[in-house]
């Protein structure tokens, strides 16, 4: 019955309803537009943009631990023999057996050598840092937000909201983070942030002599880390983890872990 | 006059201390909110979007080869022929942004040939083939490396 005072106000609830609905959906769009204010002042660089990654080719790596030095003095990383944001490790792997791995002062000093020059068996450098995994369970696990995933693809920490509670230094399933004994933070590799965003190149692939390490963006159609990827057959560490790594490897043994 | 009967509700006295207790509540919860949840918090996920900027602002160490190709052009013209061409001269010489921003200020050193080259050239079994290695010792004689090689164009 349409003139039953029931049916009116129904109608009315709903027309009104409809109208606070767009209108609080209208306040909230502006709302988030008046608290984000103006911009940030980053004037040439878009996060949005980029999306970094690291190319590593074990076949031209030789082991001379530039990386490790430039990284230790572009970061600030203690001198100390466990303190790494990159490190080398040496593996020597003999038919049928488990690999022989070193990794002395973290390849800082270099490797002298330790094997005989004709014992049969295969050995190679592997140069390992954050994978800037696109799907990090460091990231996940972290309580208060202190680490996460740039816009830009890059696996930062916020050293001031950081609480030490090392919940993340546990589930990199690459045990690629510390806490910093100065700072009781946890630090790891930034992929040289501050480089980065200034169009340089990071600490470790701007020393290395060989180009075995490659920074890439992968949302730049003419960075070389395409063809890179596209000619040699590539693999990530430990991809059962799902962990989105991007950290792509030329010529990784099956016997790296 | 009567709580009953007026309009579709009854003891309004509860029901306003109600509303009251619940306005304090909420004003409570915003005034914490905005005072713990730091600035840019959520802005594009849960994390703090200035930590960007932090991790954006530390200094250099490492200027880049293109730096130092601004002063030395003629180091960057001895070494353009060479396989060394495309090592990074911060490779050798080690961390110099200071000295790029002013040489006056902070020298820089040169490098001493005798240890720097086998770092990357000794002999190792685990070095790949596309490297040059020698046995130092033997190879050089005991003489630094670069009175036969030119550190910048080492070919001979
Ligand atoms: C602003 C110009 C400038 C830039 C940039 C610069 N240099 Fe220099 N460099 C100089 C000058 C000038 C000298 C000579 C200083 C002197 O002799 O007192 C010098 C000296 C040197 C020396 C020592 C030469 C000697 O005889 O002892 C080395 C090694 C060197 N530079 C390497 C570098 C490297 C590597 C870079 C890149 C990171 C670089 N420079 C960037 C101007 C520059
Ligand atoms: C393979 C290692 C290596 C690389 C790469 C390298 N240098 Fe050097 N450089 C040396 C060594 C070793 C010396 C010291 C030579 C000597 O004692 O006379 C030297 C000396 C110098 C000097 C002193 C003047 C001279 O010519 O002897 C300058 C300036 C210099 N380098 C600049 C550069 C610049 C600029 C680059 C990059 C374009 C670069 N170097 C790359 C090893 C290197
Ligand atoms: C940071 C590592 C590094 C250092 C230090 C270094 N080299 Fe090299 N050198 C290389 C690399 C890498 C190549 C090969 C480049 C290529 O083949 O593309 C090379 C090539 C050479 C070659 C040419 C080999 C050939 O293929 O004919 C000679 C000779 C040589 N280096 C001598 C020296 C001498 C002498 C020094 C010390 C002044 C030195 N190197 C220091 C990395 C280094
Ligand atoms: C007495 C002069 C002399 C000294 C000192 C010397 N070299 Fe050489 N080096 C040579 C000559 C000559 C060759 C070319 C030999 C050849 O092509 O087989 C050579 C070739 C090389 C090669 C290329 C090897 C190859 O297989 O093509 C490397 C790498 C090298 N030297 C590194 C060094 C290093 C590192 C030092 C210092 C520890 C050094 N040299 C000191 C004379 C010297």
């Amino acid at each position: 019955m349409s003139d039953s005072p029931t049916d009116k106000n129904r109608r009315e609830f709903l027309s009104t309803s409809v109208r606070y609905l767009l209108l609080t959906a209208v306040a909230a769009e502006s709302w988030d537009y008046l608290v984000a204010g103006t911009p940030e002042a980053a004037p040439s660089y878009h996060a949005v943009k980029h999306w970094w990654a690291m190319a590593i080719d074990i076949e031209e790596c030789i082991g001379c631990g530039n990386c490790v030095r430039a990284c230790k003095t572009e970061n600030n990383v203690p001198l100390d023999p466990w303190f790494f944001r990159t490190w080398v490790e040496r593996y020597h792997v003999k038919n049928g057996e488990h690999p022989d791995v070193d990794s002395p002062n973290g390849g800082y000093d270099g490797f002298p050598e330790i094997y005989p020059a004709d014992d049969g068996a295969k050995s190679f450098f592997v140069p390992k840092l954050c994978n800037h995994c696109a799907h990090s369970p460091c990231v996940q696990v972290c309580p208060v937000g202190a680490t996460f995933e740039s816009p830009d693809g890059v696996v930062l920490v916020d050293t001031s909201y950081c609480l030490g509670c090392r919940y993340c230094v546990q589930a990199c399933p690459y045990g690629c983070r510390f806490i910093n004994p100065k700072t009781m933070t946890v630090d790891k590799c930034s992929l040289c942030y501050h480089r980065i965003t200034k169009g340089l190149t990071t600490a470790c692939c701007e020393t290395c002599p060989t180009g075995a390490r490659m920074l890439g963006d992968l949302k730049n159609p003419k960075d070389p880390i395409h063809a890179f990827l596209r000619d040699h057959k590539i693999q990530v560490l430990k991809p059962q983890m799902a962990t989105g790594s991007k950290a792509y490897y030329n010529g990784l043994d099956g016997s790296v872990r | 006059m009567s709580e009953e009967g007026k309009g579709p509700f009854r003891n309004t006295q509860h029901l306003l201390r109600m509303a009251g207790i619940f306005a304090v509540g909420i004003l409570m919860f915003v005034v914490a909110r905005a005072v713990l949840v730091p600035e840019g918090f959520g802005k594009y996920g849960h994390y703090r979007a200035p930590a960007i900027d932090d991790n954006a602002a530390k200094p250099l160490s490492f200027a880049g080869r293109a730096a130092c190709a601004e002063c030395h052009a003629d180091v960057v013209e001895a070494r353009a022929a060479s396989k060394h061409a495309r090592i990074g001269c911060e490779a050798c010489h080690g961390a110099l942004s200071k000295h790029a921003a002013d040489p006056t200020k902070a020298k820089a050193t040169k490098p001493v040939a005798a240890t720097l080259c086998p770092v990357c050239h000794e002999l190792n079994v685990a070095r790949p083939k596309t490297i040059k290695q020698v046995n130092s010792a033997e190879h050089s004689g005991g003489e630094g490396c670069d009175s036969c090689h030119a550190p910048h164009a080492p070919e001979l």
